[in-house]
């Protein structure tokens, strides 16, 4: 029957986002943070105590948003020192630009760091194989978002594929179970070169609240060289979606 | 007296107070109690006690709305072999599993005695998720397809093994443990509360904000401090917004799996507009940031009161259009109809639960037979949304019908909330009730989540145990496709999309 059909499309109406370079976030939204170096700095020192993942330090003031998880806690602890914007453009291409200090107005992207072969084989297409290695599933379902009618990210070339010999490059989330090890680095070996490695969500990039936990094992990414950084709890559809574009070269802005 | 008795809504019990009998009482007694459906098995583990190792099970009656613990211990190098509760009651097996696998004990005749998820801490090393004893049938006709670890799409990691005969699955067999991060090690190991909370948000990201209500009603019950009215509401509006979310969410999935594209582009999008929704309320699209221990960083304001009853009735309204689309168009119904079929007896056996189980007739709903929060509170009269039929259409059409009672509550929630009520903030530091056993139920999209902390004398939480309601319900899965063909996987896959994370902890 048609007539349901009709409804659900007039409905629907139009939902893709027009310019995924011109988006901005609900106020709400916490993305990067930015500090500010205060003389009394006791605060921060409490709320470096109570944040879950140790991302904070007091002297010199920092904060790694590779270990973030962005619950928000210390900004409620500090509210002077350190205040979330809903900013998402935190992604890049080394790990040390996610560590932000006093007055940084926004992650530096580091352009000059990509190495040129990305950009002359997969700037006009990048196909991404995905693997989970103890992701909690939201940072999953968010790069899958990255696909979906809202975000159509594959209208920039970007999509994920099934196989890795169909594709460019891997995506990595999730702190790095030991039993993800090896079939990891399967995969990563079955892509074929030149591959790039993208690792998304702070605890694909740190361990976050398992860093320490003796079920992870990172080798991995010791022994690899990593293209992009993407910190989030999970990572906005859009960090990534900021992320791989800038890698792409389709965007300067950063 | 084998069971200390009490409810989902009590305080925390002293240690002292829960009875430790011999394990032969307690056999016989859940051999013939377990018979009934109205009782199931919420948690069973064990936990070393200086060189004792000691049991804890938690038993439901969801006809008397009542819990009931009872504890044994044994020697922690004692070789005697248990009988196996798991031989009489298949409800049991993942609890004997983990039981076996972390410390060697013994469940004399366990029929399904395998590895549950290689827990990096199990006594036998000897045993890796590479070596897993998969289950074999001999015969020329036969042969095997193996999924995974890594599957095809985004998702999380686990192998599948099915014997198919032809295009039909003869038997599926699910091994899990690769998404093993140490949960409840990471729980015990520290005392910051705000971690602890983390962590339950962590345990399935999909759940976030059922995981969290569950270890806020831990340490509540812990803390001995009552919850306000405020709280209360926007927990169960959190949570209900997180089941509508992620039914969408499936309906969408589903809709993918058969190519019907219309429903699947409208759920996308409805579902997007049901997490922004969350995120405009507290700054997470999951709902991170939003559960905390007895309080809030995030009350709600009228203008957000508004948003959330604005966006809920519009994403029920354009929802409700896909479900008569979906009933109205035979292509659809034939995929979905009789396909991945679980019936209900076979439910009750396997200790199924939550909407999957409800979908099979099996009425597993804590918000009715353990009520917490809003539901016990009487702000919402809950009743069961449960089909009889089990199949993957039944699944959908539980989850369709969650989605709009889902979206009444929300409203009628919102519709009486206060916004100048004044709010409490997290407690992260008060001292817990210490040298005793707390729990906490709690009904997310997918089921039954329990989790289970133990004190120290300090009041530190010694052991954290955490069940996810896919434990019961992976198995539920592999008995759906059983006489499927092996294309009808992905939509009964779909049917009941369970959480790896949540299961390998
Ligand atoms: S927002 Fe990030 S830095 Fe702040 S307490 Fe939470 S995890 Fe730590």
């Amino acid at each position: 029957m048609i007539t349901p059909k009709i409804k659900v499309l007039r409905s629907h109406g139009i939902q893709y986002i027009p310019d995924l370079c011109d988006v901005t976030l609900s106020e709400e939204f916490r993305g990067r943070p930015i500090l500010t170096q205060t003389d009394d700095m006791t605060k921060v020192e409490s709320a470096a105590k109570i944040c879950p993942t140790k991302a904070i330090s007091v002297a010199p003031f920092s904060l790694d948003l590779g270990k973030c998880l962005f619950c928000g806690e210390c900004a409620l602890c500090a509210p002077e020192n350190i205040r979330f914007t809903n900013d998402f453009k935190m992604a890049t291409t080394k790990r040390e630009a996610l560590v932000i200090k006093p007055e940084d107005e926004r992650v530096e992207f580091h352009h000059e760091a990509v190495r040129p072969v990305v950009r002359k084989l997969f700037g006009k297409a990048l196909k991404l194989r995905q693997v989970s290695a103890a992701g909690d599933a939201s940072v999953e379902m968010e790069l899958n978002a990255t696909g979906n009618v809202n975000f159509d990210f594959g209208r920039y070339g970007v999509d994920f594929t099934a196989s890795p010999r169909h594709s460019d490059g891997v995506v990595i989330t999730g702190p790095i179970s030991k039993a993800m090890a090896e079939p990891l680095q399967i995969c990563y070996d079955a892509v074929p070169d030149p591959k790039v490695l993208i690792v998304c969500g702070s605890e694909a990039c740190s361990g976050g609240l398992y860093a320490d936990s003796k079920a992870v094992d990172r080798s991995f990414l010791a022994s690899h060289d990593v293209d992009l950084w993407i910190p989030g709890a999970p990572s906005h559809p859009m960090a990534f979606i900021d992320g791989v574009m800038n890698l792409m070269g389709l965007k300067h802005e950063r | 007296m084998i069971y200390y008795v009490t409810d989902n809504s009590a305080h925390s019990v002293a240690l002292s107070d829960i009875p430790e009998v011999e394990y032969a009482a307690l056999y016989n007694d859940l051999k013939e109690r377990l018979q009934e459906q109205r009782y199931h098995i919420a948690h069973y583990f064990a936990t070393p006690v200086g060189n004792r190792l000691k049991f804890y099970l938690l038993l439901l009656d969801d006809k008397e709305h009542k819990v009931m613990l009872s504890s044994f211990a044994m020697d922690y190098y004692d070789d005697v072999a248990l009988p196996s509760l798991t031989a009489l009651h298949p409800q049991l097996h993942p609890f004997e599993r983990e039981i076996s696998e972390l410390y060697n004990v013994e469940f004399d005749s366990n029929p399904w005695n395998k590895p549950l998820r290689f827990s990096f801490d199990r006594r036998n090393r000897n045993s890796t998720i590479d070596t897993y004893p998969f289950y074999t049938i001999e015969g020329d006709s036969l042969h095997e397809v193996n999924v995974g670890p890594i599957h095809a799409g985004i998702i999380e990691p686990g192998a599948f093994r099915f014997i198919c005969n032809g295009e039909n699955v003869l038997h599926l067999e699910i091994a899990l443990g690769y998404q093993h991060r140490g949960v409840e090690k990471e729980f015990s190991s520290t005392d910051n509360r705000l971690r602890q909370t983390l962590l339950a948000e962590s345990i399935a990201g999909d759940s976030a904000v059922a995981h969290a209500t569950t270890y806020a009603g831990v340490i509540e019950k812990l803390l001995q401090s009552p919850t306000n009215e405020n709280l209360i509401k926007e927990r169960a509006v959190a949570l209900e917004l997180e089941r509508m979310a992620m039914h969408i969410a499936d309906t969408g999935a589903l809709s993918m799996d058969i190519g019907y594209q219309l429903g699947q582009v409208a759920c996308e999008a409805l579902r997007t507009m049901t997490i922004n929704t969350t995120q405009a309320w507290c700054g997470n699209r999951f709902g991170k940031g939003l559960i905390r221990p007895s309080g809030t960083n995030k009350p709600l304001t009228e203008a957000k009161r508004k948003m959330i009853l604005d966006n809920v009735a519009e994403i029920s309204r354009r929802y409700d259009e896909v479900r008569l689309d979906i009933n109205s168009s035979p292509t659809i119904l034939a995929r979905f109809e009789e396909c991945g079929i679980v019936p209900k007896e076979e439910m009750y056996r396997i200790g199924g639960v939550g909407m999957a189980a409800r979908a099979s007739g099996a009425t597993r709903d804590i918000r009715s037979s353990h009520p917490f929060g809003a539901f016990a509170q009487g702000y919402v009269d809950h009743q069961s949304v449960v089909k009889k039929q089990g199949d993957v259409m039944a699944r959908l059409m539980v989850r369709a019908n969650e989605v709009l009672q889902s979206a009444e509550y929300i409203r009628d929630i919102l519709n009486s909330y206060d916004v100048s009520e004044e709010y409490s903030h997290p407690d992260y530091t008060s001292a817990l009730t210490p040298n005793a056993l707390s729990f906490a139920l709690t009904e997310g999209w997918r089921g039954e989540i329990c989790h289970v902390a133990i004190t120290d004398e300090k009041g530190s939480i010694e052991t954290y145990k955490i069940k996810e309601p896919s434990l019961h319900n992976w198995l539920a899965l592999a008995l759906a496709v059983r006489g499927e063909g092996i294309s009808d996987f992905p939509i009964c896959n779909k049917s009941f999309n369970l959480s790896y994370c949540g299961h390998d902890l």
